[in-house]
């Protein structure tokens, strides 16, 4: 494999360079990343297959618009440090991106490349030039003229630290704060290891801070400070980018028995705690030999692979089935890969406990899908009478996340939608003035990229709207 | 920032601390809580703000020393800071303007939590008894703190070393018995000493508050780890409470939620222990 490019291995161009990853048998014991990365030469090859259209459908395909063909092309002249400054001059945290962005719906879905054959990995080489980047040159940025204004950011997630680069490229004194003692949000906290490194994501807020970017992190909205406190320190806009960060539960019997977990809490204590490396780091966290984790979107995935490597045996239990999972399907692959069950049409009914108040088994009752309503959606009913119980040691609740309601306590008069988000208008201004907000707090539980793409947005909205009032004034 | 600035050995296994963070001295109240990490590799662990001094930016911890995190924290030095420190937290305690007469029951490590209490419903000039109990005499502290702030100040032991010999719960009946009624109850400590108060209360209809104490991790409402049952709801007690109408709380899926990782913690704790040479 290692001579193609001598010319030995010819390239297929309608196939995929293929990418290196750990054996699903040896990354079941440890929390390394599962993917390796294209090496230059690989890079290299992978980026000859691309056509380099005109009109570019794929980068139409992507949220900040990165100039995908072009960053392609460098990259097939090996000129990789030119192509990752071509991709930051629309996104900021390509490292990341390149990761966790479900690239099968957006840029690699557009993929000419992918009528006949297999799209372009843009996301593997996006994330390629990144790390090569990260590894061989130091990050330096030119800061521009400070125009004298200052943004306060609220979160320090995907939104918050999108928007808080593009501010500060602009010129603006931003000051990112964050509740918790980590920064980086659900990159940090909720993304595990072996899917986004730490250290990646730890690189690209240090490069924040070379741009200028100021984090304090252990602040609390609404408790620790609040709007009134940053009108005081000056600050003349502000950006609310919290996430949603408060975890859906079943509301079914026996939820409060011992081994339920919400996926949050088992990914917070894993990921941001280390409790996986206990008792070195003082977090604990208690799994059994069978584990049975509820929902099928990313978060899902991930907490089955934590609880995987922890050694349990683990079962997924979605109430559709695996054709309708919203989990990336290179996340259902992964999980499969690496043993984990998936047990389709269920759904819980209700939690059954032992004398000691721990969890022994759900009561499931089985589902049945429906056909595809007008808007393609199929729904899903009981099958009455179908119910069984299904025994394990622990269980994870990953059903989704809602707006966390600390903001709106935080500041009263904050419009809302009937959901808990907060409402905004076009331009991501809520209804009081010079408060923007962005991300999972406007949109619900979305993706990494889609809060990137809004912070951008709202970064550009802050400038406008500043740039405005000073006209005003003068 | 998180620098130890005060440091006192109150009675043996339990420390007073005042921690610079004016941050959150600025916005304490009385009732809530701070979340702090003592090392890089430390866990959370929430504490009740003893007390607060907004003008020097002190916060006051009362802390007994019961496993791993607490034992450092106690090693700890006045100059030496803390990792993390967060807050405040959950929901201020709030009375109601109508109500003259309180009696606070504290137990054990319960002191703490109702002295900030006490001191705000004194200086508006309500009516208040306490009845503070411990294991045995050397539990028992603050008494002169407290006596400050109430008319009359109960004390129990077990063991009979101090005070009346028994429990806080024993003297709360003989008070009622003798005709004693009071517009609110506020009980704090263990939480079968909070069970016990409220079946004494519930037969005579005085409103009864306490402050529930299950494992938390950030505190913030975002993992649902400190949920309990209030009524028929799940409330998550670092944004909702941690203070609560003792009527309605499940007490019993409090103390058994609590004991889940009982096993980790004794095996952290003596590994500690045994790190720093105070191992069996």
């Amino acid at each position: 494999m290692q001579n193609w490019i001598g010319g030995v291995e010819k390239l297929d161009v309608l196939k995929r360079v293929p990418i290196k990853e750990q054996e699903p048998i040896e990354r079941i014991h440890n929390f390394d990343e599962v993917c390796f990365g294209y090496t230059p030469d690989e890079a290299a090859m992978e980026a000859q297959r691309c056509l380099q259209c005109k009109n570019a459908p794929c980068v139409k395909g992507c949220p900040v618009e990165v100039k995908i063909p072009e960053f392609i092309q460098l990259i097939k002249e090996k000129k990789f440090k030119e192509s990752y400054f071509k991709i930051l001059e629309t996104n900021l945290l390509p490292a990341i991106c390149g990761r966790v962005c479900p690239q099968e719906t957006q840029c690699e879905q557009n993929c000419v490349r992918g009528i006949k054959g297999e799209p372009i990995a843009i996301g593997k080489l996006e994330r390629f030039v990144a790390d090569w980047f990260r590894q061989n040159c130091e990050f330096e940025f030119s800061k521009p003229q400070p125009n004298g204004r200052k943004v306060a950011i609220i979160g320090s997630g995907p939104a918050g630290l999108s928007c808080a680069s593009s501010l500060a490229k602009m010129g603006y004194e931003v000051t990112i704060f964050e509740a918790f003692h980590k920064l980086g949000g659900v990159l940090y906290y909720g993304i595990p290891e072996f899917r986004l490194p730490k250290e990646v994501v730890e690189w690209e807020i240090e490069n924040l801070k070379k741009m200028g970017v100021d984090f304090r992190t252990n602040m609390i909205f609404g408790k620790t400070f609040d709007l009134e406190d940053l009108k005081q320190e000056g600050f003349d806009a502000v950006f609310i980018s919290s996430g949603a960060g408060l975890p859906n539960f079943l509301n079914i019997e026996g939820e409060l028995l011992n081994g339920i977990y919400s996926a949050n809490e088992f990914l917070t204590r894993i990921n941001l705690m280390k409790a996986y490396k206990f008792p070195e780091y003082d977090t604990p966290i208690k799994l059994g030999k069978k584990v049975g984790v509820i929902g099928g979107g990313n978060v899902a995935m991930d907490a089955a692979r934590v609880a995987r490597r922890l050694g349990s045996e683990v079962y997924i239990l979605y109430r559709r089935t695996e054709a309708e999972m919203p989990a990336r399907k290179e996340e259902i692959l992964h999980a499969k890969e690496e043993g984990i069950k998936i047990v389709e049409l269920v759904s819980p009914v209700r939690f059954i406990g032992d004398e000691s108040g721990h969890v022994r088994a759900l009561e499931l009752v089985k589902m049945k899908l429906s056909e595809e309503d007008s808007s393609g959606r199929r729904s899903v009913k009981p099958v009455h009478g179908s119910n069984f119980v299904f025994e394990a040691d622990n269980f994870i609740v990953a059903i989704g996340q809602s707006p966390n309601p600390l903001v709106k306590k935080a500041v009263p008069d904050l419009e809302l939608n009937p959901n808990g988000s907060i409402k905004v208008d076009e331009s991501l201004m809520t209804n009081i003035e010079g408060v923007f907000a962005g991300g999972d707090i406007v949109t619900g539980a979305a993706t990494v990229i889609l809060a990137m793409g809004m912070g951008k947005k709202a970064a550009e909205n802050i400038d406008r709207y500043l740039n405005a009032k000073k006209h005003e004034n003068l | 920032m998180n620098e130890i600035v005060i440091k006192q050995n109150i009675v043996p296994n339990v420390w007073l601390m005042g921690i610079y963070s004016p941050q959150v001295a600025k916005k304490a109240k009385p009732g809530q809580f701070v979340i702090l990490r003592v090392t890089e590799t430390g866990e959370r662990i929430p504490l009740t703000i003893a007390d607060f001094d907004s003008d020097k930016g002190i916060v006051f911890i009362i802390f007994q020393v019961v496993g791993k995190t607490t034992s450092i924290l106690s090693t700890l030095n006045i100059g030496d800071s803390i990792a993390d420190f967060v807050g405040p937290l959950g929901m201020p305690y709030e009375q109601d303007s109508n109500d003259k007469s309180y009696l606070f029951i504290a137990g054990g490590l319960g002191i703490p939590a109702i002295y900030s209490k006490v001191k705000m419903l004194h200086s508006q000039g309500k009516d208040i008894e306490i009845i503070v109990g411990g294991r045995s005499k050397e539990n028992i502290f603050f008494e002169e703190e407290l006596r400050k702030y109430c008319s009359s100040l109960y004390i129990s032991t077990n063991d009979g070393s101090y005070g009346q010999k028994g429990l806080v719960t024993d003297i709360l009946t003989q008070l009622l018995e003798n005709g004693k009624r009071y517009d609110e109850i506020f009980a704090v400590g263990p939480v079968l000493m909070m069970k016990a108060v409220v079946d004494i209360t519930k037969k005579y209809g005085i409103k009864t508050l306490v402050s529930l104490n299950p494992i938390m991790v950030d505190g913030t409402g975002m993992c649902g780890g400190c949920r309990v049952k209030i009524g028929n709801e799940i409330k998550f007690a670092c944004v909702d409470g941690p203070i609560f109408n003792g009527f309605e709380v499940d007490f019993d899926g409090l103390m058994k939620r609590n004991s889940y990782y009982q096993d980790l913690e004794n095996l952290s704790y003596k590994e500690h222990k045994c790190k720093i040479g105070l191992g069996e």
